[in-house]
């Protein structure tokens, strides 16, 4: 999986200056140069998206065509397929959205906006690499294990995660929390990193509010996670005893409570959702400005409102646990807080909208997938609404309504949010322009099938489908043709959507050898990545170049200028800060 | 050679102390959530008093002395690296390395004595606690221990002295876990 990121970069390096240390393509292994280790990240982050999407396939094969022989796969057993919808969860969200938008993008940026040349610690931003690779190895290794990969959902309740006589994975489960332990260790270190870079090392004339949002957003995701995380590792820890040792944190056999399991693990999963969405959310605001030639409307609210998301995001959790059975008057206190969040998340997307509104809007790929972001965003957003009132929850809880919201959220920001970052910073990145026809078929023969693989799903959910059902057959109150033909809408929509990133694939590979060059600022932004070559040399500017901030970074169209932008690092004849 | 990056200090504070209160911060939840939730275990289930009953408070007292007193050197090592005398520092590192030394033997001792008469992380509930709880406690001993003899090596040469004084303020902070550790296990019978 490191294969692509080494060929890439071994066609960069030609041009850069000259490394010191290994030679050849250990050179790229031990590279300390906060691009490499960018690519590093999303190239992993890709391959198991491919994984995490093949999964999908399996798992989608078999609840469309129940019993069917899965092409590429054979016959699914049902604990197979709970051990597909297990870890297809825990890699798309564990090693897809967070390598690729927190770690790749972050790293990428952060050091590029804030004119740095590179992160403050080059080491350890290896070693978080390292460990992250090594994480990933552990996972992979969790699903060949003898016994199969752990099938106790992502979310890892326990007692069946906590005892192998229940769930009959003694070395899947083990390696399982082992894996995701390892992976938020690699993020722990990346993060104090991303956070010690942004208050450190900005530009000379960088002020706080002068910083684009979507370092902003990355860097408050990070600090987000550092401080969740620390409850769920400690558990981890104690589920590992539990599982090897036989101690009695979670077990209620051995004394333990299972719930507590849920606590630690939803104080830290619902702020995560925000982990990963600031730094889509931050994307979208860097693209929209930049493609509708204005000024983000509110630069200061959208920092004070993420702030505000982040305090309350640590007051939400238990809305994952109305029927678990948490007192009720817990329950209306994480309700009133769980609507309340909406209220900045829906601020949100006023801001973009407003900031479009007037703007001269150019609809380039990246632009699309911006927009589509804001559009899909806001449906899984309204019907969080739906499962964060207990009252609604308690019916929709399990059912396929859930899986179709929390989809119409994650898919927005792991894959459009994505797609969106890729093509944006791709001229940047590799120096050449991406195809915009290609591009945009991509574009559309991936957002037309996703709504029709989850609008079904909702129809089911509200018909009463419960999620967690291997074949509709054995249940013959639920095996209602008309839903199994919704089933089946969404399965064809999913083989047609995963087709169609055959086209991304394709326009990657095509514009990199044939693209048209990239210029330092092909799209006339004005954050401080765009005034180096296209690709960056290692140390991002010649060390006398390095660049001075005189102004914020969405000054588009400014009255009496000429050009309809004006970078920040352009001085303004009034000197330095 | 360090990026420039590296060089740079906008907030005014120097890179490498701001990345040690932040590796702080991220324990200080980490071991919030462990501790956190053996209160509320605790707080369900009086019986565990009778566990707690049985652990050595005299031996828990000594090892809190033990850890006061090597936080006293390592401020001690920072006044000398603040002074420049690289050697001063270096030799009161190894004095916290030698209090870090001991409270591991003690621990080794007490724990083999507690493990002998039966008492094992299965046990039950609070000696599952009292095992993971200062067993987490006792691996950043260790891990800040190894650290430490790194930075006294240089020290001594008088290279890096800034960092003695990072590794100063991850000690005190192992130390004041411990200072929530001991109560926690020992005191509340």
């Amino acid at each position: 999986m490191a294969e692509p990121a080494v060929a890439v970069m071994a066609h960069h390096e030609e041009e850069d200056h000259a490394h010191h240390g290994p030679e050849g393509w250990l050179k790229y292994l031990w590279s300390t140069d906060h691009k490499v280790i960018a690519m590093q990240y999303m190239f992993t982050g890709m391959f198991m998206a491919l994984i995490g999407g093949f999964m999908a396939y399996v798992f989608r094969m078999q609840l469309a065509f129940p019993g069917i022989n899965v092409p590429g796969f054979g016959m699914v057993s049902p604990g197979e397929y709970n051990a597909l919808v297990t870890n297809h969860g825990t890699l798309m969200i564990f090693w897809v959205a967070m390598p690729v938008l927190l770690a790749a993008f972050g790293n990428y940026l952060i050091p590029l906006m804030v004119g740095a040349d590179d992160m403050v610690f080059p080491k350890i931003n290896r070693l978080s690499f390292q460990i992250f690779f090594l994480s990933t190895i552990v996972i992979l290794a969790s699903l060949v294990v003898e016994g199969g990969g752990f099938a106790g959902a992502w979310t890892a309740y326990p007692p069946l995660s906590a005892n192998e006589t229940y769930n009959l994975t003694p070395l899947g489960s083990t390696l399982w929390v082992v894996g995701v332990g390892l992976e938020f260790v690699a993020f722990l270190l990346g993060g104090i990193n991303f956070i010690t870079t942004l208050m450190n090392s900005r530009a000379p004339g960088m002020r706080a509010f002068d910083v684009p949002i979507v370092v902003w957003m990355i860097v408050v995701a990070s600090i987000l996670f550092m401080l969740s995380v620390g409850p769920l590792l400690a558990g981890a820890i104690m589920l590992i005893f539990d599982q090897t040792l036989g101690t009695g944190f979670f077990d209620p056999a051995t004394g333990g409570d299972p719930i507590l399991w849920q606590h630690l693990f939803w104080f830290f999963g619902h702020p995560e959702v925000y982990v990963v969405l600031l730094p889509a959310i931050g994307v979208v605001a860097e693209i929209i400005t930049t493609f509708a030639r204005k000024k983000l409307f509110g630069y200061r609210i959208v920092i004070f409102t993420i702030v505000a998301t982040g305090v309350l995001s640590f007051f939400v959790w238990a809305h994952h646990q109305f029927i678990a059975g948490i007192d009720p008057r817990m329950a209306n206190i994480f309700t009133v807080t769980t609507l309340l969040i909406s209220v900045p998340i829906a601020e949100m997307c006023f801001v973009y909208i407003a900031t479009l509104y007037g703007g001269s809007i150019r609809l380039t790929t990246p632009m699309l997938w911006a927009l589509a972001f804001i559009a899909e965003f806001l449906i899984g957003g309204v019907t969080g609404i739906f499962l964060g009132a207990a009252g609604a929850d308690i019916y929709f809880h399990d059912t396929y309504f859930v899986l179709a919201h929390f989809h119409y959220t994650f898919f927005p920001i792991a894959i459009i949010g994505t797609f969106a970052a890729f093509s944006y910073w791709f001229p940047k990145m590799f120096g050449k322009m991406m195809d915009e026809r290609l591009g945009k078929w991509h574009f559309w023969l991936t957002i037309i099938p996703f709504n029709f693989i989850f609008i079904p799903l909702f129809v089911l959910g509200m018909g009463g489908q419960h999620r967690r059902i291997y074949n509709y057959a054995h249940f013959p109150e639920l095996a209602i043709p008309w839903f199994q033909n919704m089933r089946i809408v969404a399965t064809v929509s999913l083989l047609v959507m995963l087709a169609a990133q055959l086209i991304f694939f394709y326009n990657c590979y095509k514009s990199w050898r044939r693209g048209q060059k990239a210029p330092r600022n092909p799209w006339r932004a004005n954050s401080l990545e765009w005034t180096t070559e296209s690709p960056p040399p290692h140390g991002n500017w010649r060390p006398d170049e390095l660049p001075v901030v005189y102004r914020g970074p969405y000054e588009y169209s400014v009255p009496d200028r000429d050009d309809d932008y004006w970078p920040q690092s352009e001085p303004d004849g009034r000197g330095a800060r | 050679m360090r990026p420039i990056a590296t060089t740079r200090a906008a907030t005014g504070i120097a890179t490498g102390k701001l990345a040690v209160w932040w590796v702080l911060a991220s324990e200080v939840v980490i071991f919030g959530g462990l501790l956190a939730s053996y209160v509320m275990f605790r707080l369900g289930h009086p019986e565990w008093a009778d566990a707690a009953a049985l652990t050595n408070t005299k031996i828990g007292a000594f090892n809190t002395l033990v850890l006061l007193t090597s936080s006293l050197t390592a401020v001690l090592a920072h006044q000398a690296a603040e002074r420049g005398n690289g050697r001063l520092a270096a030799r009161y590192l190894y004095m916290t390395i030698g209090g870090a030394a001991t409270f591991i033997g003690v621990k080794t001792y007490e724990w083999w004595y507690e493990i002998s008469h039966g008492y094992t992380i299965t046990s039950n509930g609070f000696w599952a606690f009292y095992y993971s709880a200062a067993g987490l406690h006792a691996f950043h001993v260790i891990a800040g221990a190894v650290i430490m003899a790194v930075v006294a090596r240089d020290a001594a040469r008088n290279l890096e002295l800034h960092r003695v004084e990072l590794i100063g303020i991850y000690w005190h902070f192992v130390d004041i876990v411990w200072i929530f550790l001991f109560p926690l296990l020992y005191i509340a019978k």
